[in-house]
């Protein structure tokens, strides 16, 4: 009754659905990372984040250590606090690092890097960066030059 | 005791009244026909006693049951002791003869395949072909189609069989076989046969009774010679295919020659 | 006046009461389910005539998808000096809108149709009917293997779009306009997210193959059972498809998308 090649074609298609959905994850997506994601996570508080979102990146000297893993709003002094997952392998962070957060290119996505300070002591799970330097909003550097620009005259 | 028993069925589908108040017995080991014209709903009567309709009014007991108030498990139970025939053969398409018939076991039973193949080649070879088990229904003429259907509708051995115009469009040849056939299986199996038809001179050969329906009534039953001498101008229309008689031949109106004299302009 | 507020009156009551029946059908397929993991072999037969039969043509469109979109997308971005972005343009289109939506109306179109047709023509033959009289229910039997074989086939469809989409996408970008293929991949990685793009995109492509298959099945089981009948309920199957993948869509992309 059953067909011996009808079979086989179902087992092919199948497997290659299979294999196109494992392509999707490895190399398409970015799955790959999250299995080597046995890192520690640290927090950093912004005065500004501006477009900075959960899973930005996190770079150090232009290569990616970590990711932003939760962004939340400190009610005491109303300040962005970032959580950061940072990846195992990169475990001698200073603990007087500071953190930027700048923008890929002109209108690219936003990013947090990190400027490696000069401690002997590393950060661990559940430090807090204090050194930070908020988002530049365009607005308002436009503002603070056409301001001064005004006052100079 | 008769094996179907029908009391008072009415059923009606939308606003036309198929039946009204009809009442038939169909005894055990006998074949019984139910005749009438076209649109006397002979086939709505078989689905109604296979459960797939349900009656307004009336009760359709089958070997003591009454088909209606089954559960649908009880009742799928009973329709494995059914056969039945459609008039198109009604074979799966997209299996073979062989797997057709095999079809009903593979369903209903454990039986292993060795066995099965067995019993298989048994029903075909019944209905003589046996070695035409590897064709395609596509492949068959109509009448070794409703063969094949013939060989399924026995495969589990059912204690009825009911035929939905088995004879129309056959050519001599395979009417005959067919005839032949309905006749052979009820003796050598111990069925009960319902043969539903309007070929009146086929159905009269084979038929220990006759019922014939029209206008929702059963109109007149017998045996087929009671028939052949009933004083009714209608049954005499019928089983002798007069054009014209209590059915007239003219569709009812205006008569001819007033349709001549007075042209309505139609547009 | 009345009269035509009469006909829209029928016309409304006449399209709940298919919705109704559509929904009943769906509870005794969805009833029927579970036992045919004791008889697959049913489910790998219609695998083939549903999923193996379509592959072709999703591999073929979803070839070319990527390729048309990698052209185009290329001519905007070279504006901007961010062609490095093709990849992600390329894959987010694909694995987030045009695998599950694409692929689902091509599937509407050639499993769709032809299981409408099918199911059309077993009614009108009385090869269902034959069957409920054989003590054989023909949802479990016939309906059922059809359905979960929809079911599973549409995701892995949908997958094959997306990833022959992003090939070819890839060798119109890297082998025809010069991007970098570093680029194109890495930058691909890094912005196709795995939960939110992905999964998403495979969520959506269960439920259009679920709907497109609960469609079809449905219109070929209450189609009126005549040629006409049967060729009418086609056509309705790849219309009502079509609608109802552009508009779940639209919910779906709604419910996923519309908060970061």
């Amino acid at each position: 009754m059953q067909n011996k090649s009808t079979e086989i074609t179902v087992g092919m298609f199948v497997a290659a659905g299979i294999a196109a959905l494992f392509m999707l994850a490895m190399k398409v997506s970015n799955l790959a990372e999250f299995t080597d994601e046995t890192g520690y996570q640290v927090i950093a508080e912004f005065e500004n984040i501006g477009g900075l979102k959960v899973r930005s990146p996190v770079t150090m000297a232009g290569v990616r250590v970590g990711r932003v893993a939760d962004i939340s709003l400190s009610s005491e002094n109303y300040t962005a606090q970032v959580t950061i997952n940072l990846y195992g392998k990169f475990d001698k962070i200073p603990t007087d690092t500071s953190a930027s957060i700048y923008t890929a290119g002109l209108l690219g996505e936003q990013y947090i890097s990190f400027e490696a300070g000069a401690e002997e002591e590393f950060l661990q799970n559940g430090d807090v960066i204090d050194l930070t330097q908020p988002a530049l909003v365009l607005e308002q550097v436009i503002g603070q030059f056409l301001f001064s620009k005004a006052e100079g005259e | 005791m008769p094996l179907i028993k029908i009391r008072d069925l009415h059923f009606s589908r939308g606003n036309s009244v198929i039946f009204e108040g009809v009442n038939i017995d169909i005894y055990r080991g006998k074949i019984t026909a139910i005749m009438g014209p076209s649109g006397t709903g002979k086939t709505t009567l078989l689905r109604l006693i296979g459960g797939q309709l349900r009656p307004d009014r009336g009760t359709i007991e089958v070997d003591g049951q009454n088909v209606h108030q089954l559960s649908r498990k009880e009742l799928y139970e009973l329709r494995k002791r059914m056969g039945m025939l459609f008039q198109s053969g009604a074979l799966l398409t997209d299996l073979t003869v062989f797997d057709n018939v095999a079809f009903p076991m593979r369903e209903h039973t454990k039986l292993p395949e060795s066995m099965i193949r067995d019993l298989v080649l048994m029903k075909l070879q019944a209905v003589g072909l046996r070695c035409a088990r590897d064709l395609m229904p596509s492949e068959l003429s109509g009448g070794m189609a409703r063969r094949v259907a013939l060989a399924r509708a026995v495969a589990l051995d059912p204690m009825m069989i009911m035929y939905d115009e088995p004879f129309t469009g056959q050519d001599p040849i395979s009417m005959g076989t067919l005839v032949n056939l309905i006749d052979r299986m009820n003796d050598a199996m111990g069925l009960t046969s319902i043969v539903v038809s309007h070929d009146v001179i086929e159905t009269a050969e084979i038929a220990n009774y006759i019922y014939l329906l029209s206008g929702g009534k059963v109109i007149e039953k017998g045996s087929p010679i009671q028939l052949k001498h009933s004083s009714s101008l209608w049954v005499q229309q019928f089983m002798q295919g007069l054009p014209d008689g209590p059915v007239p031949f003219h569709y009812p109106g205006d008569a001819f020659a007033d349709d001549l004299l007075n042209p309505e302009v139609t547009t | 006046m009345i009269g035509a507020i009469r006909s829209l009156g029928r016309w409304g009551l006449g399209v709940l009461e298919r919705l109704g029946r559509g929904h009943l059908f769906l509870l005794q397929i969805l009833s029927g389910v579970p036992g045919l993991f004791t008889r697959f072999s049913l489910v790998i037969q219609q695998l083939y005539s549903v999923g193996v039969l379509s592959a072709f043509l999703i591999l073929i469109s979803g070839l070319f998808v990527g390729m048309v979109l990698s052209l185009q997308g290329y001519n905007t971005l070279v504006d901007f000096g961010a062609e490095e972005s093709l990849g992600v343009l390329v894959s987010l289109s694909l694995v987030r809108e045009l695998g599950p939506v694409v692929s689902g109306l091509l599937f509407a179109g050639r499993a769709g149709s032809a299981l409408t047709a099918e199911i059309g023509l077993m009614k009108s033959t009385e090869q269902l009917s034959g069957m409920e009289m054989m003590a054989v229910d023909p949802i479990r039997r016939v309906i059922a293997p059809r359905f979960l074989a929809g079911v599973i086939s549409m995701p892995l469809l949908a997958a094959i779009f997306s990833a022959v989409g992003i090939l070819g996408g890839f060798l119109v970008g890297h082998g025809l306009l010069g991007v970098d293929d570093g680029a194109f991949w890495s930058q691909m990685q890094v912005k196709t997210d795995w939960y939110d793009d992905v999964i998403n995109g495979v969520i959506k492509s269960v439920v259009f193959g679920f709907v497109v298959t609960w469609i079809a099945l449905f219109e070929g089981y209450d189609a009126t059972p005549t040629s006409e009948g049967v060729g009418r309920a086609t056509t309705r199957t790849v219309v009502h498809s079509a609608f109802a993948i552009l508009g779940l869509d639209f919910v779906l992309t709604a419910l996923m998308f519309g908060e970061e």
